[in-house]
C-alpha cells in the first residue's frame, strides 16, 4: 500500500531548496521525532497556489510547527481551529505558527476557507512528505504527516518537540510552555 | 517527549469567580468549557442535565467559556452576554436559554433572551461594550488552554481531563456514578472525540 521508501544513505539537502521532485531521493526518516537541541532542517514549502515559505527567512523569530495527519479530519479540524484562536496569544511572543500536512495547497485553500484559518498551511506534497520524514514525523503506514510539535528558537535550533498519540488532539498548552521558556531562558538575540 | 499532556489537568481551580451549580462539597466536580454555538456542545447539554438529575447533590457542575470564534461566529457575543446577564444573577438561566436556542444568537436574538430574564435592552447593550466581560471570557478560555482543552466540549472530573466521549454512560462511569443509563434508553451517541 505504501511507496517504497529507500532507506540506503542519501545525500543530505536539508539547506537546500525543495528539489525537482520526481528524480529526488526520499530521505530515510530519523528513528523519532527530532528533539530539542537539534538544528531544525530547512525547507521551502508553498502554502498557496503562488507563494512559497522558507524556513530560513524566519530567523530571529520562534517558528512554531504543527506537522498534521489530513485536512477536514475533525481532530485536525478542532487543532487548526485551537491554534487560530490563539494567535494573539501566540503573537505575544512574536512566534509564527504554520501547519503542515501533505494535502496539496488546493485543498489547504479550501480548508483554510472553510475554517476562517489565518495562518499558513504548507503544503508537504511533492515529494509527497519530505520534510515530515526529516523532522520525523511522517507515519508511513498512514502516507500522512504524524501529529507533532515543534517549537524552534530565532536561531533556528528546535527547542520543544512532541509527537501526540493517533487521534489524540495535543492542544496549545505545550506550545505555550515552550515558548514561555525560550522567552525567559534567552540569554542574548 | 514529554508526558506533560497524558492527562492534563485543572491549571485554574475552581473559585468564587466561576458559575457553579451543586453543593460546594459535592464528591465530583464536573466542570466544562464550552461554545454556545458549538454543535456537540449543544450534545452535551442535556446530557449533563440528565446526569445533574441523577447525581442530585453529589455533583458540582461549572461551566467556563471557550468559544472559538473564527469558526462560530457568534460565540464569543454569546459568552459575554451570558457573562453580562450571570453579572446580574442569571447565569444559568442565560446559559440554558443559549444552549436551547443555538441557532439564534444575534446580538439581537440575545437583546430579547436578556430582557425575557428581566435585563432591560438598554443596560444589555451598555453592559455587553463593557471590556469587563470580555476580559471574563478571554481568561476563561486562557485558563482552559493552559489546562489542556483542545476542543469543544472538555470536561474536567475533579480537576483531571475527560478524555473520553460525552455520552451519558461513559461520563456516568467517569463520575464513579454505578448505575448507568438502562440499555436500550436511546441515549444519543456522541462522537467520540478521538477520532482521527
Amino acid at each position: 500500500m505504501s511507496r517504497d521508501t529507500p532507506r540506503g544513505p542519501v545525500t543530505r539537502r536539508a539547506h537546500e531548496p525543495a528539489p525537482p521532485a520526481s528524480t529526488a531521493a526520499i530521505p530515510p526518516s530519523p528513528p523519532s521525532l527530532l528533539s530539542a537541541g537539534t538544528l531544525a532542517p530547512d525547507f521551502v514549502l508553498p502554502s498557496t497556489p503562488d507563494q512559497r515559505v522558507s524556513l530560513k527567512e524566519l530567523r530571529g523569530r520562534p517558528v512554531v510547527l504543527a506537522f498534521y495527519p489530513a485536512d477536514w479530519s475533525p481532530v485536525c479540524s478542532d487543532q487548526m481551529g485551537l491554534y487560530n484562536e490563539m494567535l494573539a496569544e501566540f503573537g505575544k511572543y512574536d512566534a509564527e505558527i504554520m501547519g503542515i500536512s501533505v494535502d496539496g495547497v488546493w485543498s489547504h485553500a479550501a480548508f483554510a476557507r472553510d475554517r476562517k484559518l489565518h495562518f499558513p498551511l504548507l503544503a508537504d506534497f511533492q515529494p509527497k512528505g519530505d520534510v515530515s520524514r526529516r523532522y520525523g514525523a511522517y507515519s508511513e503506514p498512514e502516507g500522512e504527516s504524524a501529529r507533532a510539535l515543534f517549537v524552534i528558537d530565532p536561531k533556528g535550533v528546535i527547542r520543544w518537540s512532541y509527537l501526540s498519540p493517533e487521534g489524540i488532539n495535543p492542544g496549545a498548552n505545550g506550545i505555550l510552555m515552550a515558548l514561555e521558556r525560550l522567552k525567559g531562558g534567552k540569554s542574548s538575540k | 517527549m514529554n508526558a506533560e499532556e497524558e492527562s492534563p489537568r485543572l491549571s485554574t481551580a475552581v473559585s468564587s469567580r466561576d458559575h457553579v451549580q451543586g453543593p460546594a462539597d459535592a464528591p465530583v466536580t464536573l466542570l466544562e468549557y464550552g461554545d454556545y454555538e458549538c454543535p456537540y456542545c449543544g450534545e452535551a447539554y442535556p446530557i449533563v442535565k440528565e446526569l445533574q438529575k441523577r447525581m442530585g447533590s453529589g455533583l458540582r457542575f461549572v461551566f467556563r467559556n471557550f468559544p472559538l470564534g473564527n469558526m462560530h461566529p457568534h460565540a464569543t457575543l454569546a459568552a459575554e452576554a451570558a457573562e453580562v446577564v450571570g453579572a446580574q444573577g442569571k447565569f444559568w438561566e442565560m446559559h440554558d436559554t443559549l444552549y436551547e436556542h443555538q441557532s439564534a444568537l444575534t446580538e439581537a436574538d440575545l437583546a430579547r433572551y436578556a430582557r425575557g430574564l428581566g435585563i432591560s435592552e438598554g443596560t444589555f447593550a451598555t453592559e455587553l461594550r463593557r471590556p469587563v466581560y470580555a476580559d471574563r471570557v478571554r481568561e476563561d478560555f486562557t485558563s482552559g488552554v493552559r489546562s489542556g482543552v483542545n476542543g469543544t466540549p472538555t470536561f474536567y472530573v475533579n480537576g483531571v481531563r475527560h478524555n473520553g466521549s460525552y455520552d451519558l454512560d461513559e461520563l456516568l462511569r467517569a463520575v464513579g456514578h454505578s448505575g448507568g443509563s438502562p440499555s436500550g434508553s436511546g441515549s444519543p451517541r456522541p462522537r467520540k472525540r478521538s477520532v482521527h
